[in-house]
């Protein structure tokens, strides 16, 4: 059984040495601006200048922010429609992406997206997939192009621990560790498949286990340790590259409800409580202070950098233009052929 | 340009060596396509002239390899990917439907899914209800799709080259009873685009509109016509998406009659669509109601009788034209 699904992590591992005090300050001043971009989401959701569904990653900013330092430009990221953070870990525009989220043009998908369905392809970023485990396979041919073209690219696949119960999920573990493709399988267990508890929904609730019998190596990161997790994923996406896939549990939690629409009827606010209490942005904050790199001051500052990229991302949504109806049955297929 | 006769599984064969030997970035992914041949024969040989590496075998999991053939095409590959039949693709229908026809518009335009997907389809084999149905009108039905009814060998030698030089998704529909028939073709194939149909045989009583496995039945039914002074055009549609308006519509204004064969389903059917349009363009055209052939409404039953029953043939093809004709049944 698996303690840390029913509890928050007990103890954070020992500050690990995986960067300068500057880069780890840039890890902090990243998880603070997924944080500040989705509070001023959450403002706007209330405001109506957002709609649809609006999926918070806040509590777990700590997976995306760490997972994506190992990342080259050349490698591919998929990832779930509550994917922010992944967007803004990967160097999205944020402009681009809060106009995403108002409908307008200037959006990452040219407000055909919206929150889940977040593209840039010049940052290798393919979603932003809605359909619970449907961008596994996807990941899995992202992988094969690589081996075959022999470009070295490794497919960073980020899913929910609800699309395990997915045959995708088993599909595709099957499949990469046949063709040892280099997919790396980012299992973001944040205990709930929206309201399903992990234990109510799964017979065997190690997940780990699910990817070994395929062959897979499979590793359990704290998902709340944004150095762990650099650390775990740099050296899973290693042996990606090298040799073949893995499957790395990144143990978080939710710290808002699902979605807008949700009134978490599923868990008790002393679970929510305990988890706060593990927050990742408090934690790596606290381990620089004790380590003297980091001060009011430049918290601070580091608050205000991350409030002008806010605001500036507004103010680019809202001057964002909407695309004209005319233009509604663009890209259905390519330009050129219709 | 010389004649060469072959089979509709040896132009299928063809077509793949041919595209696999042009563009390095094709390669043919599915359920025993390589070691067995393909459950229909069509890439037998393909494995050893082109190793394990281009023709995949993949295991029983057609969400999986159809996915990866998406994910395969948006990073720069040109997968043909084959499905048994259309009953199992329904296993990857979520893969055809959610990412590959809606990465494009969802992304701004920013993806495209080069992906071509092949599989056979149709009855007339006692095979039941499990592996005989027509679906191809439902995948007719979604936006970002482009849908191929290769209903003569010279089509399924020539259509797979374009459908690969599109840069969307598109099925090809190969209709399982069609691979043993056998075709003096054209040497090298012809160029075809994918987006027209074909008049098959020119009439001025009445249009047959048909495609895939029902063209060789509307075709018997037109020559029988012929003998009772019925002078019928038949009309293989070939692109199920999208559909030929001025091809459909051209015919229409030339016959006035219209009789429409489709092996599906009639309620909601392709044929439902086609009526529908020529109602809408073509109505004063017309000297009397449209009127379809189609499967009976079942699944499609294994014994051979009951099969037989619940399909299109000719003679009910020729019964329909002859109400429509007002000649009685």
């Amino acid at each position: 059984m698996n303690e840390a699904i029913k509890h928050p992590p007990r103890t954070h591992s020992e500050p690990l040495t995986v960067g300068t005090a500057e880069h780890r300050r840039a890890l902090l001043q990243q998880m603070m601006l997924v944080r500040r971009f989705e509070e001023r989401c959450v403002e706007l959701y209330q405001a109506a200048k957002i709609r649809g569904f609006l999926h918070l990653y806040i509590g777990e900013e700590a997976v995306a922010v760490g997972a994506m330092q190992s990342l080259e430009p050349r490698d591919v990221v998929l990832a779930t429609y509550r994917e922010h953070g992944h967007a803004l870990a990967r160097g999205v525009d944020p402009g681009a992406v809060m106009a995403e989220m108002f409908g307008k043009v200037n959006g990452c998908s040219r407000g055909r997206g919206g929150s889940m369905h977040l593209f840039d392809v010049s940052h290798g970023l393919l979603g932003g997939n809605a359909i619970v485990a449907g961008h596994l396979p996807m990941a899995v041919g992202v992988g094969l192009a690589s081996r075959m073209q022999r470009t070295g690219s490794v497919a960073a696949c980020f899913f929910g621990e609800g699309a395990v119960a997915e045959g995708e999920f088993h599909e595709s573990m099957n499949l990469a560790s046949l063709w040892k493709l280099p997919v790396v399988f980012l299992c973001e267990n944040n205990s709930y498949a929206m309201g399903t508890a992990v234990e109510r929904s799964e017979a065997q609730t190690d997940l780990s286990l699910k990817a070994s019998t395929y062959g897979v190596p499979a590793y359990r990161i704290d998902g709340m340790d944004v150095e762990a997790v650099e650390q775990g994923v740099r050296g899973a996406v290693a042996i990606a590259r090298e040799s073949g896939p893995v499957f790395v549990e990144l143990m978080t939690y939710r710290f808002r409800a699902h979605s807008m629409y949700d009134p978490e009827l599923y868990r008790d606010k002393q679970e929510v409580a305990a988890w706060r209490e593990h927050d990742p942005i408090t934690l790596l904050a606290d381990r620089l202070r004790a380590a003297g790199d980091l001060d009011d001051d430049a918290l601070a500052q580091m608050e205000l950098a991350v409030t002008e990229t806010v605001d500036a991302a507004v103010a680019m949504a809202e001057t964002g233009e909407l695309e004209p109806v005319d233009d509604l049955t663009r890209f259905v297929h390519a330009e050129a052929t219709r | 340009m010389s004649r060469v006769t072959m089979t509709y599984r040896e132009a299928c064969r063809q077509a793949i060596r041919e595209a696999m030997l042009r563009d390095e970035r094709v390669f043919l992914m599915g359920e025993d396509v390589g070691a067995y041949g393909g459950c229909f024969a069509v890439s037998k040989g393909l494995l050893d002239e082109f190793g394990p590496s281009r023709i995949r075998d993949t295991p029983l999991s057609e969400s999986g390899f159809v996915g990866a053939g998406i994910g395969a095409a948006i990073e720069g590959m040109r997968p043909i990917v084959e499905i048994m039949t259309v009953n199992f693709s329904l296993l990857a229908l979520d893969q055809i439907m959610n990412n590959a026809a809606t990465l494009r518009h969802m992304s701004g335009g920013q993806l495209g899914v080069p992906l071509v997907i092949r599989m056979a389809t149709g009855a007339g084999r006692q095979l039941a209800a499990q592996h005989s149905h027509s679906l191809e009108g439902w995948y007719a039905h979604i936006p970002g799709l482009t849908v191929l009814a290769p209903g003569v060998v010279e089509d399924a030698r020539a259509m797979l080259w374009p459908a690969l030089q599109d840069p969307d998704p598109v099925l090809i529909f190969e209709n399982a009873a069609l691979y043993n028939s056998e075709a003096e073709i054209d040497d090298p194939p012809p160029v075809v685009d994918i987006r027209s149909a074909a008049v098959r045989r020119h009439g001025s009583d009445v249009t047959l509109i048909t495609y895939g496995g029902s063209l060789h039945k509307t075709i018997a039914a037109a020559e029988q016509l012929a003998s009772e002074d019925i002078d019928a055009e038949v009309v293989d549609l070939r692109v199920l998406r999208p559909l030929d308006d001025a091809t459909i519509m051209a015919s229409v204004a030339n016959t006035h009659r219209v009789v429409v064969v489709d092996e599906g389903w009639r309620t909601g059917s392709l044929a439902a669509e086609i009526t529908t349009r020529i109602v809408e363009q073509a109505f004063w055209d017309l000297d009397g109601p449209v009127a379809r052939v189609c499967s009976a409404e079942v699944p499609i039953p294994y014994a051979k009788h009951l099969e037989d029953a619940a399909l299109p043939d000719v003679d009910k093809i020729v019964h329909a034209v002859r109400r429509t004709l007002g000649e009685g049944a």
